[in-house]
């Protein structure tokens, strides 16, 4: 009895407690730690929350509707996981706060908001109802949610029952269920299980410790601070307990229906949602991501491929985001592929195999690689698509699926890119040239559903794990399957292929191509070329190798090594020729310097010689070289397009124009000729804002080129913030008449002349920005190349934007590194007519690969930059 | 004619020369100023310590005294429109009270003067050393003075008083602050005739190899300047209460300049290389040492000084572009040219006695 009255009054006097709450007074940081923690103490504020389940919890919440002075454009309410609290965002507060409410709750029993006893999801969910009501938020303009981890679960679960008022989400590093084809992640199960979780989470700071310790050196030590700060005791961290013991590992989990409810129910949520997603994370990996996509209809990707698990703190979400939501509020359209590839009119609508299935019955020569001796027919070519699509369909391959292509050129890859189209599957090509580890980082981050290779190349991707949920297929089993059912052609609008192309900065990026965009891109070649079906085709450039068969014409690849073009001999490249009696040959320019030096004393190559047609692609061809090849080609047209990755060709120009350019005006920078049938080019200001009109310039004025062509690419993969930035509003330029106009910024600058061609003087991002306007480099560079009989010069920018400094650096192998000699500098001031602060000598300047230059600029000007500064520096390599 | 004589009035009061008062006329620069000003038909006033040989045969009024001297100040000043300060303690030889006499006391004897006066447009010579604290200035702009030196007396002294004279501008007093960054050229004593004075004696040295590219001011265009501040500053002008930095916005590896100085000087350029840490660990020995063993005279190498010329400073050109409509109009090369034709009729002077 005795014990049972003991009891009795425990239980009553806990219930007491509980009901009457006596008022949750925090140990808030002070005006110094928030001070330090740049987060304006005036956000910070406790509130008095009417709860569904006692009278009333005290809230922490970071708020600039207080402060601000305007009527706010809408009301950004972010809600963290764990084990973290409002300060996750900072960026966001600090970014948008002015022009926005931008409310940060802590959630109860995490941050400063008051401790409660155990709560599950659906708990939370009302919770966050409870509070969203207290907040007073205003109704006339837009509510957006932004949510991370476990806060993602919780908004969603709200934006569910609330889809009228939610105008949109951003959701970072979050998830609603373990995605398909996946466990629960290790670290999860480890720190979840019963014995681990008390002491993991609770007992000691481990979680959280490791929660900011996975952002690494991205995150300062002053934010480190702040994330611990109130989670300095076990009392303070039951909670992070209980929502690691939330996490449904098991069945019949009491969150688990909860869950898997709104999971079901995600396809109400029909607002724009971007997804933020931090790439390394180990929990909330790209599969989240991709799962989330799959489930809310209306979702936009911006990946951060360096970014773990905190990717509000480790990367630069804020700005994206700003701009995500100016987009959201003006109705500006959001979202990659929206945008339809007008199927009416012109040649745009014809399929990738209108002129490869003419040939269904041919037995002529399809395709040829000299290197193997393999050879197919067309008749045996659209046969082999046939096996590879309906195997394909047969092991489950659903349209819109990325496929990486690990084949090596050869007949195996053009029979399997074409059956991957036929199925309707999305080829993932990547150049070797990226190296192995871009490669890997590239292909990882398509996160392919299949990749398909010879054996060799499947054991080394599956060793990299560079698709570890993929289903890694045999080219040679594909090619070998018997002919099924296909499914219908694939439509003009639906995605064909992602091309990988090395970035300005950071990793390489995917360009999303459609396959109506793939069949214009065909079509403006052969208009170009004049290509028809009695051209025969070499490729020692490998990439147009796949054009061969879309353009219906015999396609044979020259004996040698693809990833080495430039070990190209004369040799082979004529008994490629002669084979197919070709008319036709591309290379790239280091296979044709090297096709000059080999081609003496090898006899008459009759086969170049037969030539209607040599194009050199990739990067620019010094006229010297074409006049070389000009002499064993003699039949030939030599041509060299201009274009880029996200668009080819833009423009097309031939040696003879090139040789009446260089007198027309030996300064304008390089002349890639007049725009191809079907491309349009603009010229605009320079670093134009992507949100204001640009301005258009004059012709002979310089400026950015933007092109505008039915082959240009539909955008980059999971890059929502470069996508935008490249296709800027086309409101404000001239129309060119064909309705739908979507501009690409090639980041290229140059200007048109009064004949209407296109001269290209550098990269945007090269332009030196002086205080007397900007000054391009590659007229200066070519000026000083000609004029002192040097190889190779680069004309560099140092300093402050709008201020900088010319300053021309030679490469001369046999100089001092540092200032150039007295009468060099001379010479270099005599001809450049800008004012040239510092000429510099180097003795190798480092070449640029990733942009196709001639030399690193901005290496280069790092390294000047230190020399003119006074400061110790090693010459770039 | 027969115009009202208000306006007629008006007219007058336009058209009438301006007087303007120039402190500190025995430099370079000042004298420079005072013989341009007189050249458009200003009347000029100059004050300094000594009659300046070099303008008795223009017409200006020279009065002497001291900056100091208030009184003596307030009476050249009277009837003036206009103020040029450039009355200056330079160099590094000196005690801090010399130094805080001459150039806070004296800019505030200025302002004082213009204030009681009504002289409502004055322009403050300061330097480009007020805001340098030895770290490299790679495009920047006229930023605040920075205090609490040790041992540089020059620059302390100069960023006190600019802080106090640019505090002094209100609505009554337009004052404007303007920092010409190493003015060079014929006659002049301070860079150019060092250069060539060592470079003859073969004892020519250059911080970390003399690639940090330095700003420097032709004398031609800093005069232009100067007089291009005077005409813009007023009460309610944009300059008004600022401070600029003046130069040719043509860095150049000071090498490459030293370079040029020599050939125009006729003297051979063979220098030796000084490390940027040993030409600021030598300078802080011989600020220490020097004072004790060769009092008054100029110390060949000071760490303020070898940071100047080791490390990169030159300056975003817009600010004074756009506020006070100036920009230079002599190129580093002409400039150049200007000094070697310069030299060369100094020598033909000297042979032709």
């Amino acid at each position: 009895m005795y014990g049972y009255r003991i009891g009795a009054q425990y239980e009553f006097h806990r219930n007491r407690l509980v009901t009457e709450s006596p008022a949750w007074a925090p140990d808030l940081p002070s005006a110094d730690d928030w001070k330090r923690w740049g987060i304006d103490q005036s956000w910070s504020r406790l509130i008095d929350v009417p709860s569904y389940d006692t009278a009333s919890h005290r809230w922490h919440v970071l708020d600039t509707g207080k402060v601000r002075e305007t009527p706010a454009l809408g009301t950004v309410l972010c809600i963290h996981g764990n084990p973290t609290w409002s300060y996750a965002w900072a960026s966001f507060l600090r970014r948008f706060g002015g022009e926005y409410r931008v409310v940060a709750v802590d959630q109860l029993g995490m941050g400063y908001s008051e401790r409660v006893s155990r709560r599950r999801y659906a708990d939370r969910v009302r919770d966050l109802d409870d509070v969203i009501r207290t907040l007073d938020i205003d109704a006339d303009s837009p509510l957006i949610l932004a949510a991370h981890d476990w806060g993602g679960a919780v908004a969603m679960g709200w934006a569910v029952e609330n889809t009228e008022r939610v105008a949109g989400m951003i959701l970072c590093n979050t998830g609603i269920g373990v995605p398909e084809g996946r466990s629960a992640p290790g670290i999860i199960r480890l720190a979840a299980s019963a014995p681990l979780l008390d002491f993991v989470c609770r007992g000691t700071p481990t979680f959280v410790e490791g929660t900011v310790r996975l952002s690494g050196k991205r995150m300062t030590k002053i934010e480190r601070e702040a994330f611990r700060a109130p989670y300095k005791s076990a009392p303070s961290r039951a909670a992070i307990a209980d929502f690691v013991d939330d996490i449904p590992l098991s069945v019949g989990h009491p969150s688990e229906l909860a869950l898997a409810d709104v999971a079901g129910r995600l396809g109400n949520v029909t607002v724009p949602v971007l997804l933020a997603w931090g790439s390394k994370d180990p929990v909330f990996n790209d599969d989240f991501a991709a799962d989330l996509a799959a489930r809310i209809p209306n979702t936009t990707l911006q990946r951060f491929p360096e970014a773990n698990h905190l990717v509000m703190v480790e990367a630069d979400v804020a700005s994206i985001a700003d701009t995500w939501l100016t987009d959201l509020v003006r109705g500006r359209t959001t979202g990659a592929g929206l945008t339809d590839v007008p199927d009416s009119g012109q040649d745009r609508s014809a399929s990738l195999w209108a002129d490869l299935a003419e040939r269904r019955f041919d037995n002529e020569t399809a395709f040829v690689d000299l290197a193997t001796g393999d050879s197919m027919t067309f008749a045996e070519l659209l046969r082999r698509v046939d096996a590879v699509a309906s195997d394909l369909i047969r092991r489950g391959l659903r349209p819109g699926d990325h496929v990486a292509m690990l084949t090596p050129p050869g007949v195996d890859l053009v029979a399997a890119v074409y059956g991957v189209w036929r199925a309707g599957g999305v080829t993932v090509v990547a150049d070797r040239g990226l190296g192995l580890r871009a490669l890997g980082v590239a292909v990882r981050s398509v996160r392919p559903k299949w990749v398909i290779g010879p054996k060799k190349a499947l054991a080394a991707a599956a060793a990299m794990r560079w698709a570890p949920r993929a289903k890694r297929l045999n080219v040679a089993d594909l090619v070998a399957a018997t002919p099924g059912e296909l499914p219908e052609l694939p439509s003009v609008s639906d995605p064909a292929a992602v091309l990988f192309t090395s970035g300005a900065t950071g990793p390489a990026k995917g360009v999303r191509y459609l396959h109506g965009q793939l069949a214009a891109q065909r079509d403006a070649l052969a208009m170009a070329y004049g290509i028809t079906k009695s051209d025969r085709l070499v490729a020692a450039f490998a990439p147009f190798a796949l054009y061969g068969p879309a353009l219906g014409v015999p396609t044979a690849l020259p004996n040698c090594d693809v990833t080495k073009p430039s070990e190209l001999t004369a040799v082979a490249l004529d008994e490629a020729c002669r084979r197919l009696d070709a008319t036709m040959a591309f290379a790239s320019p280091s296979a044709l310097a090297n096709v000059v030096a080999t081609a003496d004393g090898n006899g008459p190559l009759s086969g170049i010689g037969a030539l209607r047609v040599l194009f050199s692609a990739g990067a620019p061809v010094p006229a010297e070289t074409l006049h070389a090849v000009a002499k064993i080609a003699p039949a030939a047209s030599l041509h060299t397009p201009y274009g880029m990755t996200e668009a080819l060709p833009v423009a097309d120009i031939d040696l003879d124009q090139i040789d009446r350019a260089e007198v027309d005006d030996p300064v304008g920078g390089v002349c890639v000729g007049l725009p191809v049938e079907g491309a349009h080019v603009r010229i605009v200001a320079l670093n134009f804002d992507a949100d204001t009109l640009p301005d258009e310039l004059q012709t002979g004025e310089t400026g950015e080129i933007l092109v505008d062509a039915p082959w240009v690419s539909e955008g980059y993969l999971g890059l929502w913030a470069t996508e935008r930035a490249a296709r800027p509003p086309s409101r404000g330029l001239s129309d060119h008449g064909t309705g739908a106009e979507r501009w690409h910024r090639t980041g290229d600058v140059g200007h048109v002349d009064a004949e209407g061609r296109l001269w290209v003087e550098g990269r945007a991002i090269h332009v030196i920005s002086s205080s007397n306007g900007p000054i391009t480099s590659v007229p200066i560079e070519r000026l000083v190349e000609r004029e002192l009989d040097l190889a190779r010069v680069s004309a560099v920018g140092i300093g402050p934007f709008g201020q900088q400094q010319l300053v021309v650096v030679l490469e001369e192998s046999d100089a001092d590194v540092g200032l150039a000699s007295p009468e060099l500098a001379a010479r270099v001031r005599d001809v450049v007519t800008e004012p040239v602060a510092s000429v510099l000598s180097l003795k190798h300047a480092p070449v640029d690969i990733r942009h196709n230059a001639k030399i690193d600029r901005v290496a280069v000007a790092a390294w000047a930059s230190d020399v003119l500064a006074g400061r110790r520096s090693r010459p770039p390599r | 004619m027969c115009l009202p004589a208000a306006v007629r009035g008006l007219l007058d009061e336009a058209c009438r020369p301006v007087k303007v008062l120039v402190t500190g006329a025995s430099s370079l620069i000042g004298g420079g100023v005072a013989t341009s000003l007189v050249r458009r038909g200003e009347s000029v006033v100059t004050f300094q310590r000594r009659v300046v040989p070099g303008l008795t045969d223009l017409p200006i009024e020279q009065l002497t005294g001291d900056i100091r001297d208030r009184d003596a100040l307030s009476g050249a000043a009277e009837g003036c429109d206009a103020i040029v300060h450039l009355a200056a303690k330079v160099g590094v030889a000196g005690t801090w009270e010399e130094y805080r006499s001459v150039n806070v006391d004296g800019t505030a004897n200025v302002v004082a003067v213009a204030a009681r006066q009504g002289i409502a447009r004055v322009v403050h010579v300061s330097s480009p050393s007020v805001a340098h604290g030895g770290e490299p200035i790679i495009g920047g702009l006229a930023d605040p003075p920075v205090l609490g030196r040790k041992r540089a007396w020059y620059p302390e002294s100069k960023a006190l008083a600019e802080i106090d004279a640019l505090a002094a501008a209100s609505d009554s007093l337009g004052l404007v602050a303007i920092r010409p960054h190493l003015v060079w050229g014929p006659g002049d004593t301070q860079l150019v005739g060092r250069i060539v004075e060592r470079a003859r004696a073969n004892r020519l040295a250059l911080v970390g190899g003399g690639r940090a590219l330095v700003d420097t001011t032709y004398i031609d265009n800093a005069i232009e300047a100067l007089i291009a501040a005077l005409d813009s500053v007023a009460p309610d002008a944009a300059c008004s209460g600022r401070a600029y930095v003046i130069s040719n916005g043509e860095p150049r590896p000071i090498r490459e300049l030293v370079a040029g100085i020599c050939r125009a000087g006729g003297v051979p350029f063979e220098p030796r290389n000084v490390s940027l840490r040993a030409g600021q660990t030598i300078g802080s020995i011989i600020e220490r040492v020097w004072p004790l063993v060769r009092r008054g005279a100029e110390p060949p190498l000071t760490r303020f000084v070898a940071e100047q010329l080791g490390t990169a400073h030159w300056f975003d050109p817009r600010p004074a572009k756009d506020d006070l409509r100036w920009s230079p109009s002599v190129s580093i090369d002409e400039g150049l040219t200007r000094l070697e034709r310069w030299y060369r009729q100094e020598a033909s002077a000297v042979d032709q006695p």
